[in-house]
């Protein structure tokens, strides 16, 4: 693999004193095994069980110049943690995952190669679509999800077929545009980011995955997510 | 001018849709434009906007439904992380890091 390139990872972290380790010994291994240049950015807001002490525990195996903490004070959500994080990425190119294991970094490889194919601007994962899936979903959760993308597909036609997906690649300084035009919150933000990327005219590319439910730690999905959902789909409706 | 169309907000695009098919809709309706199938099929005709709403939805539960039952399981996926945390916490316990419940 080219070695040109150095890849930022941004992995946000709430409570994820079990998971952080695991996903950050299982990045170094791909990067390690493909020769690859990268650097981990761990944004903790502040997690009562104490992952900013594990997070440094792992800054000091595997050093400063591979693990980087740009820690908050507090609890400020996902959008503005990717914010906070790119500012601080040194890499051309940025890789944004969920550190509670559901995305794996087996993909990252693959996620080059497909970058580097077709000289994509933006490349995302996708459950919907090829090889990817999911594990440990029941069947209201696949309902929901199918559910909720078909609105989205219908709605507002991302043109990708997992828009909610918060694996992918992005070119930095596509990123930092993206992120400052972008006003939702939760899954809808994710959402944002497509359209916009799209309407800026920047190429996308997808990727199947699978989705590993977490094994560590509590997922939230309940009827006030669902609300916020709607009022994130209808506000992206009316205005992009 | 594709790039163009799609700067319009969704909601105004379907706005812009559903108003031009109602108009064309009522035109015909009130016989604003003379058709002889019309005539003949005036009920079919005062119907449509409540047969394609069937039709989508019929659509979309069929869509949903083929979605929901060919969702790939990644079984394999999940054992490979299985095994991957074992290695990962039994190397990382060996480069010094202090698991909590273990
Ligand atoms: N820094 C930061 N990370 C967060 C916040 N909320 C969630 N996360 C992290 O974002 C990722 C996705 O969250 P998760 O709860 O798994 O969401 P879900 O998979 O959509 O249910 C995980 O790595 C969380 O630790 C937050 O407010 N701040
Ligand atoms: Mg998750």
């Amino acid at each position: 693999m080219a070695a040109k390139h150095k890849y930022s990872v941004l992995l946000p972290t709430y409570n994820e004193r079990e998971n952080l380790p695991i996903i950050v010994w299982l990045l170094v291994k791909y990067f390690s095994e493909g020769n690859i240049d990268y650097e981990i950015i761990i944004i903790d807001d502040g997690s009562p069980d104490g992952t900013l002490e594990v997070a440094k525990q792992l800054q000091k195996i595997y050093g400063e110049k591979r693990i980087v903490l740009r820690p908050r004070e507090k609890k400020l959500g996902l959008g503005t943690a990717y914010i906070h994080g790119v500012k601080h990425a040194t890499g051309d190119f940025v890789l944004i995952m969920d550190a509670d294991m559901s995305h794996h970094p087996k993909f990252i490889p693959q996620f080059i190669e497909k970058q580097l194919e077709g000289d994509y601007d933006v490349v995302t994962g996708t459950r919907y679509a090829g090889d990817g899936g999911v594990h440990g979903w029941d069947f209201k959760r696949k309902l929901i999800s199918r559910g909720a993308n078909y609105i989205v597909q219908v709605l507002l036609r991302p043109g990708v077929s997992d828009s909610t997906g918060s694996f992918r690649l992005y070119r930095k300084e596509v990123l930092e545009k993206l992120v400052n035009s972008c006003r939702s919150k939760g899954y809808v933000f994710q959402i944002e980011l497509i359209i916009q990327a799209r309407h800026m005219g920047y190429s996308v590319g997808e990727l199947p995955i699978s989705f590993v439910d977490r094994v560590y730690g509590e997922s939230k999905l309940g009827g006030h997510e669902i609300i916020e959902w709607m009022k994130g789909i209808l506000y992206l409706f009316a205005t992009t | 001018m594709y790039t163009y169309i799609l700067q319009i907000p969704k909601l105004f695009q379907w706005l812009i849709g559903v108003s031009l098919f109602l108009s064309i809709w009522l035109a015909v309706l009130l016989e604003y434009v003379k058709l002889d199938i019309v005539d003949r099929n005036k009920f079919t005709i005062l119907l449509l906007p409540l047969y394609l709403i069937i039709a989508f939805g019929c659509y979309s539960v069929a869509v949903i439904g083929y979605r929901v039952a060919t969702f790939n399981n990644c079984d394999e996926a999940a054992d490979e992380l299985k095994q991957q945390i074992k290695e990962a916490r039994a190397d990382l316990s060996t480069k010094g890091l202090k698991f909590k419940d273990s």
